[in-house]
């Protein structure tokens, strides 16, 4: 198993987040699938430590995360936000901040290409992309870490429904390039049927069901 | 230094509140509704200007460089209570407050005796003392109410930057530099314009009290430079210790944005 939660639970500001989360998480391609505000974005910023359970364990290949360096941790299992965040400069500059954490040499052109922007996006000004440019120049900057997984969280729920489909093939075509797991959070079951192989279903911060898509959503 | 004297009755100090009448009347006409807090800084000023001109007497009349330090040091922790209510959005603000403004006084301090500028002398020590912490607390109490702002509204920046694997010095240190740059720049301003647009408070004190021109602004110069230093030192220390007290030990933004 690449991720296992035992018995873990979140409270913020007051509130419960995440109440005894039972979850396994496999290798490959995983949907962490829920409404709005049932967790799932919390989850996942348990999974590389942005954030720690209050009770229960995270384990990154049978290894709980607190027992791991956590800035080597968040280096292999990457995280893409929601929104946007990009530092002020160019996407190369972006790129290369990211390379100079993990200490790799960034060929630039090849992980813009394999976020699905072409080369002359490099000398673009970050802060002037649009969203969908902007979550892409996020996915290659991830990509310069060249980390083992990737977490997305709700990579296209600002786009467009053509924008949309283009970031979704980007994703399914670097799986077949890079050896990388992912693990997309998104509300739309829809969309976990096509982007995963396993999926973890959650509402109100608990586990309904996990499984083989194939099985539990069907298709 | 020319010893310069100056004899002010407490008729001319009563004669200035005509002009303190003025600002109420300007307050009531215009209904700003400062009329009050105009009576109050004209009362506690009073009081607290009696007061440590005592002190300061008896400092003098002391002769003693331990009691120009006990009273440099209650200005410090006067001071950085004073700029922690400016720093609201910054966990335990005090300490790095008090940190900041003890350093700062003292190197500086130490800076102008060991160069020779001053001699270690209460009469030189107090007032200088006085303008370095004053100064000291005003930059530190802007630069972390801005550096509260700046993490709180780029959280989310942050937080992305954490998720690379940054440590949370690298990824709040964008916001430390703009909150550093904020806390000094003030003073940068007022000094390059001085004596352009405003003259300076120690120049126009020693030209009242009928000092030599070339001595006040001599004077004014070595304390315009000396306050640059020592706004640099306790706007630096302050927020760098204070950006720590936003993360974990484990580079977790402890209020991080809402997922």
């Amino acid at each position: 198993m690449l991720f296992e939660l035992e018995d873990v639970s979140f409270t913020r500001a007051g509130r419960q987040v995440l109440r005894g989360i039972e979850a396994r998480l496999p290798r490959g391609a995983t949907c962490v699938a829920g409404p709005s505000g049932s967790g799932k974005s919390t989850l996942l910023r348990l999974l590389n430590r942005l954030a720690d359970p209050d009770s229960g364990q995270v384990l990154f290949e049978g290894v709980d995360v607190r027992d791991r360096d956590v800035l080597e941790l968040r280096r292999e299992v990457a995280l893409v936000p929601q929104l946007p965040a990009l530092l002020e400069g160019t996407v190369a500059g972006n790129i290369r901040f990211a390379a100079r954490h993990a200490g790799t040499d960034p060929d630039i052109e090849r992980l813009l290409d394999l976020a699905g922007l072409d080369g002359s996006y490099a000398g673009r000004d970050a802060l002037r992309l649009s969203v969908g440019e902007r979550q892409r120049a996020m996915l290659a900057r991830a990509l310069a870490l060249e980390p083992r997984v990737l977490l997305l969280d709700e990579p296209t729920s600002a786009l467009d429904p053509g924008a949309r489909a283009a970031v979704e093939g980007t994703l399914r075509d670097l799986r077949s390039r890079v050896d990388v797991s992912t693990v997309l959070v998104t509300h739309d079951l829809v969309q976990a049927r096509r982007m995963s192989e396993w999926v973890v279903r959650i509402d109100a911060g608990r586990v309904v069901e996990e499984g083989p898509v194939a099985e539990l959503i069907g298709a | 230094m020319e010893q310069v004297g100056i004899s002010i009755s407490l008729g001319e100090v009563a004669a200035s509140l005509v002009l303190v009448a003025v600002a109420v009347a300007v307050s009531l006409w215009r209904r700003t509704e400062l009329e009050g807090d105009i009576a109050v800084a004209v009362v506690r000023s009073m009081v607290q200007l009696i007061a440590i001109g005592y002190v300061i007497q008896a400092i003098f009349d002391a002769d003693s460089l331990v009691l120009v330090f006990a009273l440099i040091a209650v200005m410090v922790v006067f001071g950085a209570f004073q700029a922690r209510a400016r720093a609201r959005r910054v966990p335990d603000a005090f300490w790095p407050l008090l940190v900041a403004l003890a350093l700062a006084g003292t190197t500086t301090l130490g800076l102008v005796v060991a160069l020779g500028i001053f001699d270690p002398e209460p009469r030189f020590l107090v007032p200088v003392g006085g303008m370095v912490v004053g100064n000291a607390m005003t930059a530190a109490a802007v630069a972390l109410n801005r550096l509260g702002d700046e993490v709180s509204d780029r959280a989310a920046e942050i937080e992305a930057t954490l998720a690379l694997g940054a440590t949370s010095g690298e990824a709040v240190a964008p916001s430390v530099r703009r909150s550093l740059r904020s806390g000094t720049i003030t003073l940068v301003d007022s000094t390059k314009t001085t004596g352009l647009i405003f003259f300076p408070g120690t120049m126009v004190g020693m030209l009242l009290a009928g000092a030599d021109p070339v001595d006040a602004v001599r004077l004014q110069l070595i304390l315009l430079w000396t306050l640059l230093g020592s706004v640099a030192i306790s706007s630096l220390l302050a927020t760098t210790l204070a950006s720590r007290n936003f993360f974990t030990p484990a580079h977790q933004l402890r209020d991080p944005p809402e997922p």
